[in-house]
């Protein structure tokens, strides 16, 4: 059990945690809080996996961006409390929980028998900055267009869906 | 190290809080963010993946699914403001228009 | 010469296509002579084929050509070729000369018909039809003939269709009638062609003669039987002449070529061609001579008491056709063709004298309101007359030779075929000098049909004349003794034995004898109506009723076949067909219908069951990845 480990188990279970507290808040910033502590736990645990790159961009893109986001639209949209409840809440969440755990004992089923390591601790070094550059840019530029392109009709539709719907002020004649 | 298996088990672990969340949870916002959980565990899972193999792909995958998240994030977002606009709720119960 | 037999075909064929395209620019006389002028051309073909194969040696008479393989499937082999030897030849110019004449009294007879030029072009199909089943080398083209003249048997039979009298219903449905009961004698012919190609192993009639040797007795005999079954439905006999009387619901010209002079005749051609078979089975030919007589006996007896002149000649063929077949029947096959020859000759007059009669009465065929017309048809009298005549046996006359070749091989063979033959005789003489005497002689029983009633023009009176002379001299084709006929047919039917001579004057004298003697009684019975006729007729007088039902066949098979038949369908139509067919198409739409129904109580339009129902997908896909792929 050495310090490796056992910091892994210490953020691992903070993850969890966390993910718990999204899933069970009753107000929804508590849930988008809980949601920013697990994405940072997540960027932890990427640097422990020679990530760093990543986990920069963990906390650039999720942590400073996407909770932002959803912090702002839960600001213009309020989270008041919801009335109706239809008649499959009483088992969709039961039957969920069940498959979940399903897959769960499947997977560990078959993954315990076969704890896998990497086999040359010191071989897997390319997470830094440098080295994912080079093979983005040089490999897999296909990608980076490809993800160009998409970001762009996200914008786009975002922009487009999120209008006001027009009256007669709005209107240009 | 820590084996790659333990990494691979939290990630499911997520990934099913993830879920749960989604079937559970009325609001759309907080679905919206458990679907973003649930993109998170996969990133952990292919990163460790990439440290098993050592094989960059892996990372370069984890760097495209959050092109992909965020657009996603931005979009579905820009469907529940559309959606509030309409109807003035963000009660997922509530949109059953495709109803037999 | 022999080559270009192909011009036999293409000409009636050119004829056709021309009156189909063309036809409705061209004038109705133009039309005719078109038509006439095709037919033409192919009897003087036909003719030349007569001389260049009369300029054969006799062993090489049998020429085929070939013109393309139609079907090769493994070991089924049928080409399309034409066989040219004396039988063919000699129907060749049968079908053709008395097509000829026929075709130009139709320009006469049909001149107010508007469908002239339909009329003509079947005409001409009708000939191609016949040729191509005649000169045709294997089974399976005679076939195709033989139903190509069946079809243009119904189409010109129902060629008024949309003319309806009590005599015979809706015209369409004669041609009904007579397709559907040749179809019955169809199935016969297609039974016995496989089971010959499946015994023998060949369809060509040529390669038959050798492939016969190791034919059990039993396989020829049923494979004789079914070409009887087909030969019954084509030639009218018994159980399947119903057809024919019906059948003179169409044009006289039709009568006269189609059901009379060619396509009745195809049964007899048959049964002559495939003697090969016929030699190996005496009961099927013994079977196929009592059907003739007994079909003989039946009509002749019916056409005594029919009061419609066109029904009388209709009956008369049946029974002169029953003569045939029985001839075919006992292996006299010259003798066969022989009748077939001069029958095509008189009867066709007898039709087309009929046909002219009908001209002048504008339609009315009844005997019983006809009389005395010799005085204003002349040149009709005397050609019916001689038709008559010819019919009837009189000494001299082509019909006399004939049928006593027919009557002393049965003299020979079987005397209780022959009494029957004897009397069929009897009865065809006194019924044709009765149709003679009640419409041509004595005093005119309807005044105004005989004040309307004028002589034909002579695009229909030369065709008469010329079928008058073939039918006072065609005798010569095959005296007693001389043999002509039957020599010449030597390559298709081997030697024939010789009847001694003793018969022959003893069947001459008979035929003579019976031949006047009915003549007698009917002058007596029907002109001077002598009392001792009527004494003669008095154990008889019982059968009149039963006669004039026509034995009461027709009534038989409408009860027993015919009306059960209708029921059935009728009960297919109203019950089957509305509740258990188109029940189960629509109870599949219908279970269909439910199962949706019950199915899209799926779609609850909630997001998070959609979800779930996902999730399920994804866990499955998961666990068949861990444990089984």
């Amino acid at each position: 059990m050495d310090f490796a480990m056992i910091f892994f188990i210490l953020v691992g279970a903070l993850s969890v945690a966390t993910a718990v507290g999204v899933v069970t808040s009753r107000v929804a910033v508590h849930s988008a809080l809980f949601l920013l502590v697990h994405f940072a736990t997540l960027a932890i645990l990427y640097v422990t996996l020679n990530a760093q790159f990543l986990a920069a961009a963990q906390i650039i893109v999720y942590a400073g961006g996407i909770v932002i986001l959803i912090l702002f639209v839960i600001m213009l949209i309020g989270s008041a409390p919801l009335e109706t409840r239809a008649g499959y809440r009483s088992w969709v969440p039961y039957a969920g929980l069940a498959l979940g755990l399903l897959m769960l004992a499947g997977m560990a089923m078959t993954m315990l028998q076969m704890p896998l390591t990497p086999t040359d601790p010191n071989a897997n070094q390319g997470g830094a900055p440098i080295l994912l550059g080079v093979q983005i840019y040089s490999q897999n530029i296909l990608l980076v267009e490809l993800a160009a392109v998409l970001l762009l009709v996200a914008l786009l539709g975002a922009l487009l869906l999120a209008r006001q719907p027009k009256t007669e002020e709005t209107t240009i004649s | 190290m820590v084996p790659t298996s333990y990494y691979l088990i939290l990630s499911a672990i997520i990934f099913i809080i993830g879920a749960v969340g989604v079937l559970s949870r009325r609001n759309a916002l907080i679905i919206i963010m458990c679907v973003e959980m649930m993109l998170n565990s996969v990133n952990l899972t292919l990163i460790a993946f990439a440290r098993q193999w050592d094989n960059l792909n892996g990372q370069v995958f984890v760097f495209m699914v959050m092109a992909v998240a965020a657009a996603e994030v931005a979009v579905g977002l820009a469907i529940l403001i559309a959606h509030f606009n309409l109807s003035k709720t963000t009660n997922i119960d509530d949109v059953n228009v495709m109803k037999w | 010469m022999l080559e270009s037999v192909w011009l036999l075909f293409a000409l009636p064929a050119l004829g056709a296509l021309i009156i189909l395209f063309a036809g409705r620019w061209m004038s109705q006389k133009v039309v005719g002579w078109v038509a006439s002028a095709a037919v033409l051309g192919a009897f003087l073909v036909a003719l030349g084929l007569w001389f260049s194969l009369a300029g054969l040696p006799a062993e090489a008479r049998s020429v085929t050509v070939t013109w393309w393989e139609w079907m090769t499937i493994g070991a089924f082999h049928v080409p399309a070729a034409v066989l040219i030897d004396p039988l063919s030849v000699v129907m060749a110019l049968v079908v053709t000369g008395v097509g000829l004449l026929i075709h130009v009294y139709s320009i006469g007879y049909m001149e107010h018909e508007p469908r002239y030029q339909r009329f003509f072009f079947y005409m001409n199909f009708f000939i191609l039809a016949m040729l191509t089943l005649v000169m045709s080398n294997n089974f399976l083209g005679m076939f195709v003939g033989w139903e190509g003249v069946g079809l243009a048997s119904f189409l010109l039979i129902g060629f008024w269709f949309d003319k309806r009298d009590d005599m015979y219903g809706w015209y369409a449905d004669a041609g009904k009638k007579a397709f559907i009961v040749n179809r019955i004698g169809d199935f016969g012919m297609i039974l016995a062609m496989i089971m010959v190609w499946s015994t023998v192993g060949t369809l060509i009639f040529t390669e038959l003669g050798a492939a016969v040797h190791n034919l059990a007795p039993t396989t020829a005999t049923i494979i004789c039987l079914l070409l009887l079954l087909g030969a019954t439905g084509k030639s009218a006999q018994l159980p399947l002449y119903i057809w024919l009387p019906d059948a003179m619901a169409g044009p006289t010209p039709v009568s006269a070529l189609i059901h009379a002079a060619t396509m009745v005749t195809a049964g007899v051609y048959m049964i002559i061609r495939t003697n090969a078979l016929w030699h190996l089975s005496l009961d099927a030919g013994l079977t196929t001579a009592w059907i003739g007589m007994l079909t003989a006996l039946l009509a002749a007896s019916i056409a005594l008491v029919q009061t419609d002149l066109k029904k009388i000649l209709a009956y008369s063929t049946i029974s002169q056709l029953g003569f045939m077949i029985a001839a075919a029947g006992l292996g006299a096959y010259g003798a066969a063709l022989f009748h077939l020859v001069t029958h095509a000759f008189f009867k066709a007059l007898l039709f087309l004298s009929a046909g002219s009669v009908m001209h002048a009465t504008g339609g009315i065929l009844d005997i019983n309101r006809l009389g005395g017309l010799r005085h204003k048809m002349p040149t009709t009298y005397r050609t019916f007359l001689i038709g008559a005549a010819a019919l009837a046996g009189i000494p001299l006359f082509s019909g006399f030779f004939s049928k006593d070749a027919i009557l002393v091989v049965e003299l020979q063979r079987n005397v209780a075929l022959y009494l029957m033959g004897a009397v069929a005789a009897l009865l065809t003489a006194i019924y044709s000098f009765r149709a003679v005497f009640v419409t041509f002689h004595g005093q005119p029983r309807d005044q105004h049909i005989y004040n309307h009633a004028h002589e034909s023009p002579s695009v229909m009176t030369i065709p008469l004349w010329i079928l008058a002379v073939l039918s006072v001299v065609a005798g010569v084709i095959n005296l007693p003794f001389v043999l002509t006929l039957d020599h010449w047919l030597e390559p298709v039917i081997g030697e024939h034995e010789q009847i001694p001579l003793v018969l022959e004057l003893l069947g001459i004298t008979i035929s003579i004898v019976i031949a006047v003697f009915g003549v007698l009684i009917a002058r007596a019975r029907y002109l001077t109506h002598e009392p001792w006729v009527a004494r003669l007729e008095q154990p008889f007088a019982f059968l009149k009723p039963t006669l004039e039902h026509k034995w009461y066949v027709d009534d038989l098979y409408t009860f027993f076949i015919v009306s059960p038949l209708k029921g059935i369908s009728g009960w297919f139509a109203r019950v089957f067909d509305p509740k258990v067919i188109d029940g189960a198409v629509n109870g599949v739409g219908g279970v269909i219908n439910e199962a949706g129904e019950v199915v899209r109580k799926v779609h609850n339009g909630a997001i998070p069951t959609y979800a779930l129902s996902i999730f399920l997908g994804v866990v499955a896909v998961l666990f068949y990845f861990l444990f089984v792929g």
